[in-house]
């Protein structure tokens, strides 16, 4: 960071005010205290206690790859049983295993955190702070999702992984169809990680309101951290209703309920609008940030800022509220009546205007711009590429009679990994290797990345395009073989040889990662000259991310005057402190304490998880579980007899 | 169109065939009580589902081969939807394309441009277009859509037949209802109706939730315990059509599947009076050993034949068995093999199917073979 011309809050060093300033500090001295105030201690308790957002965002991108991982395997396994019709290799048992946990692992354990992983990282490094609003609760909540997740899959290599695939419908996990306690594991999953999603919802949201950087008013903000404001908006309303089905599940399996038994007067039904209600949101809190990548990342790559800021932060929001729109167009084929059918394909096909407004901007944006073909750019044109056509099937799946045909096929698996793959892990490859300098301080290679992108992108079409065909030719889903006189026999071997080159495009990712935190070029803190924040400060950035908290006055910060940037004077650099402004225009407001480590998140997070655990097996885990929890969550707490936020 | 024949047996001859009981019986002595693994293959694998073909057309399931009003207007919107798609998929990879090589490459980091007032205002209108054309693409297609689901509806209330499905994991119960109820028809997994005349199809679910998808005649329908609905289906011509199960409903999923025999109504008359009929008497010594059997083992706690005291409802109605063309919900076709390794090892071919393996000796295993075969 250069230039400092100090402004904004609490200038003065009056006589009697608490701690030391940064005001007038020289450098050095103001870096070591920053560095002792804001350190994570070193080894295993240091690793257990630390509440830095990149160390918990760093952790939570590599846990979430290593489901990534899990649920792609299972996915081969899945091709290696369907390459032929008839085939041996796996059993029906198996079989639903495997794909009820590639659903719910990628939907649940890989798509959301990792976006959400992203978020904690990069959230406060754009938008100029120190740390995420709340950061025990950060810690914890990623306590919470490893828990969930290892709980599920350590049921599944007890042969108890959920089999009645990631929308669990009623009556097949009821407690008369349900096998064993497959459902209870899947019930008290999604419970565990949308706790976990809740409350990085609630951390951003605090964040991006009361901790931006002074002068970084509502539309000076990165359209990243809109798309991500907007996301965790979505979560905010979507998980609880999941979270009210999985309990209510639950309560029927263990308590005997009867909330969705039709013969005792429950409704089967019902499960699926709850679960729609938060399973299509679903879909956009995927997307959103995923689009918000794109927005970050084609500037950079273009050199000129995006066109449209205007409209693509309205067509985030705009898509954001549409997405509770749309939850029914699941449940085409139950029977609805025709007024029903016909507002929930008029909103379905809707959602495509703000998708469509956006890709236009990016194309005038390229138009406007002169494209350099870094490894970052070609994801990014690999995602409109796939994503218009998945926006295009799902324009076809909104209309009602079309759906009734290609619902539950391989028309309907095509589409969503067009949109899910091609719509949010693409933007999401290119973000590692957009962002993977600033994490690592090292670049990743851009020969490896070549390859990397274009084995999966030939890839992937060749896995899924495919599969529009055979849906059309009637193959369903969730089917774990074929007979031979169907016909489906050579497209699906076609498919399976395909999905190895994506495989081995993976492998690249991977390799690639590994090579480069060892080997890679070192970044500099802006290898990209690129315009936002976070390229401001070193790379990898220091405990307390900023030296001195930056003041905005452009929307391309680094752009607008690339050698000067302002900064704030006044906080305290002996302990952990960061500013808070308000919510619309980013004036600076309060000096406020940021949390310290601690072990406690861990601690609470673990009761939290045997409460949840224990409650597979019996209600009274519930009532003798809150104790620890409650225990944990008083000492988290425990008040240290400081004075709170201070003007 | 492909007309697919597969190994059908016409179930005169084989009735009178010995060699399927003959390969029961000495695989039985091979090895005990397991099942022996040459009736496996001489079972199972060879005679894995086929289509039987008697006449008209036979695809397999496709919502390409669409052959009844239902379907037809389905696959005249995925034909519209599908052109729209692909051409507006064209232009944006055509604007694609054209906004990242107009203008000459680059190699090193060039300084950020400045955006000029004049290039966003051409910009905006460029954008400004794209998306009101978006706007009326989407309004004519959603008002395509919904005339099609219009002519689609409007099939209903001009039916002439009544059938009611409900789905059991994994095999389809089928009724057609009577005024006298003594007299409406209970089969399984096959439905016979009349060509060119719209039938009101009545789903419904006893356990967890199906969907009944016939993809050359209609789209699906779930069917959901607690929740009747209802499906109008015409076929078009005569032929066999295949359907198979579309939500997934458990272990069996995959073997779910459903023939729809859409005939003349002469045809459909003649056989709707067959099917009216009680099962045939057994004709000989063997098919009467079968049938003691049959009644002395436990298959009748789940399966009814009717004019016996077989009457059990938990497993399909076995009274025309030898009618239908297929085994276990179109796993299998219906020939003698099939049936005797099916009735000696339903856990092989459909694992987790509520068919349990009973013990019978061998001889039983034949003669139930042949009863059965007899029932048609």
């Amino acid at each position: 960071m250069s230039g400092t011309t100090g402004t904004a809050a609490g200038q003065e060093q009056d006589e009697g005010v608490k701690g030391v300033r940064d005001t007038g500090l020289e450098a050095a001295r103001r870096r070591a205290y920053l560095a002792h105030a804001w350190q994570t201690p070193k080894g295993l308790y240091g690793w257990l206690v630390t509440v830095d957002h990149k160390l918990i965002g760093r952790r939570y991108i590599v846990t979430a790859f290593l489901f990534l991982v899990l649920a792609g395997l299972s996915a081969l396994a899945m091709r290696f049983q369907l390459a032929t019709p008839e085939a041996g290799h796996i059993g029906p048992d198996f079989y639903n295993q495997l794909f009820t946990m590639h659903g719910t692992t990628m939907m649940f354990l890989f798509a959301v955190p990792v976006m959400e992983a992203f978020a904690i990282y990069l959230v406060p490094l754009m938008i100029g702070t120190r740390n995420v609003a709340f950061p025990r609760l950060n810690a914890f909540s990623y306590w919470v999702y490893l828990s969930g997740g290892l709980m599920i899959w350590i049921a599944f290599a007890f042969d108890t992984g959920a089999d009645a695939g990631w929308f669990s419908y009623v009556p097949l996990t009821g407690p008369e169809y349900g096998i064993g306690k497959r459902p209870d594991f899947w019930a008290q999953m999604v419970t565990y990680t949308e706790v976990s999603a809740l409350a990085v919802a609630v951390e951003i949201i605090a964040t991006v309101f009361k901790q931006r950087a002074p002068g970084m008013t509502l539309d000076r903000i990165p359209i990243y951290v809109w798309s991500i404001l907007v996301t965790a908006f979505v979560i905010l309303f979507a998980m609880p209703a999941v979270m009210v089905s999985s309990t209510m599940l639950i309560l029927d399996r263990l308590v005997g309920t009867k909330f969705f038994d039709p013969a005792a007067g429950g409704d089967a039904l019902l499960w699926q609008h709850l679960f729609w209600f938060f399973g299509h949101p679903e879909v956009y809190i995927i997307f959103i940030p995923a689009v918000g990548f794109v927005s970050a990342i084609l500037p950079t790559f273009v050199r000129r800022p995006v066109f449209g800021y205007l409209g693509i932060v309205l067509s985030l929001i705009a898509i954001g509220f549409l997405s509770f729109g749309l939850w029914v167009h699941h449940m085409f084929a139950t029977g609805l009546p025709q007024l029903g059918e016909s507002f929930f394909t008029a909103s379905s096909m809707m959602i495509a205007i703000p998708s469509g407004i956006q890709i236009f901007c990016w194309i005038a944006t390229i138009w406007g711009g002169r494209p350099i073909f870094a490894t970052p750019l070609l994801f990014v044109l690999g995602f409109i590429f796939t994503f218009v056509i998945g926006g295009l099937t799902g324009v076809m799946v909104a209309s009602v009679p079309l759906d009734l045909q290609v619902h539950d096929t391989y028309f309907v698996v095509a589409h969503f990994h067009y949109v899910l793959i091609g719509g949010a892990v693409f933007p999401l490859l290119g973000a590692v290797y957009y962002w993977f300098p600033k994490i690592t301080g090292r670049m990743l290679s851009e020969r490896l990345g070549r390859w990397n992108f274009w084995l999966v992108f030939v890839g992937f079409n060749f896995t899924f395009f495919p599969m529009h065909i055979l849906g059309l030719q009637g193959m369903p889903r969730r089917v774990y073989t074929y007979p031979p006189a169907s016909g489906w026999g050579e497209i699906n071997l076609f498919i399976s040889i395909s999905s190895l080159v994506v495989f081995i495009g993976f492998a690249l990712f991977f390799l690639n990662i590994l090579l480069s935190l060892r080997n890679g070029r070192i970044a500099g803190d802006n290898p990209w000259g690129a315009s936002t924040l976070e390229w401001a400060t070193t790379s990898p950035p220091p405990s307390y991310d900023f030296s001195r908290l930056p003041v905005v006055a452009h929307r391309e910060p680094l752009w607008a005057e690339p050698d000067i940037l302002p900064v704030v004077e006044g906080l305290r650099v002996d302990a952990r402190e960061v500013l808070g402004s308000t919510v619309a225009d980013a004036v600076p407001q309060l000096r406020v304490p940021s949390a310290d480590n601690s072990i406690w998140p861990l601690l609470s997070a673990l009761a939290v998880g045997g409460a949840f655990l224990g409650s597979i097996y019996t209600p009274w885990a519930v009532v003798w579980g809150a104790i620890p929890v409650s225990i944990g969550f008083i000492c988290w707490f425990w008040p240290k007899g400081e004075p709170e936020d201070e003007e | 169109m492909a007309r697919r024949t597969g190994p059908f047996i016409r179930l005169r001859q084989w009735r009178r065939s010995s060699i399927a009981p003959a390969f029961a019986r000495s695989a039985r002595t091979a090895s005990g009580n397991r099942l022996p693994g040459v009736l496996k293959w001489a079972g199972p694998a060879s005679t894995l589902v086929s289509t039987p073909v008697l006449t008209g057309c036979s695809d397999w399931q496709s919502a390409l081969h669409a052959h009844g009003a239902n379907a037809r207007a389905i696959l005249d919107l995925i034909w519209s939807f599908g052109a729209v798609a692909a051409i507006t998929w064209l232009l944006v990879m055509l604007a694609l394309t054209m906004a990242l090589f107009h203008h000459r490459r680059v190699r090193a980091a060039p300084p950020p441009l400045r955006t000029d007032n004049h290039q966003e205002r051409r910009f905006g209108r460029a954008v400004g277009s794209a998306v009101a054309s978006t706007v009326l693409v989407l309004a004519a297609l959603t008002i395509t859509s919904f005339f099609a689901g219009k002519s689609i509806a409007s099939l209903s209330g001009k039916e002439t037949l009544t059938v009611r499905i409900t789905g059991h994991q994994w095999w389809w119960e089928i009724r057609y209802p009577n005024d006298d109820p003594s007299r409406t028809i209970v089969t399984a997994n096959e439905i016979h109706l009349p060509v060119g005349e719209p039938v009101k199809v009545e789903l419904d679910s006893t356990d967890v939730i199906h969907s009944f998808w016939v993809p050359s005649l209609a789209g699906k329908r779930d069917l959901i315990p607690g929740r009747p609905s209802e499906l109008t289906l015409v076929a078009d011509k005569p032929g066999t059509y295949r359907g198979q199960c579309a939500e997934f409903c458990g272990y069996q999923h995959a073997h779910m599947a459903i023939t729809v025999v859409a005939e003349s109504r002469k045809a459909f008359d003649a056989w709707r009076s067959r099917q009216d009929a009680v099962a045939v008497a057994p004709a000989g010594d063997e098919e009467r050993r079968g049938q003691q059997a049959f009644l002395s083992t436990g298959c009748a706690l789940c399966h009814a034949v009717r004019g016996t005291a077989a009457s059990g409802t938990i497993g399909p109605d076995l009274t025309h068995l030898a009618s239908r063309r297929a085994l276990a919900a179109d796993t299998l076709a219906m020939t003698p093999g099939a049936l005797a390794a099916w009735i000696a090892d339903p856990q092989s071919t459909k694992p987790g199917a509520k068919m349990p393996r009973i013990d019978l000796s061998a001889d039983d295993l034949n003669a139930v073979a042949t009863y059965l075969g007899s029932l048609e």
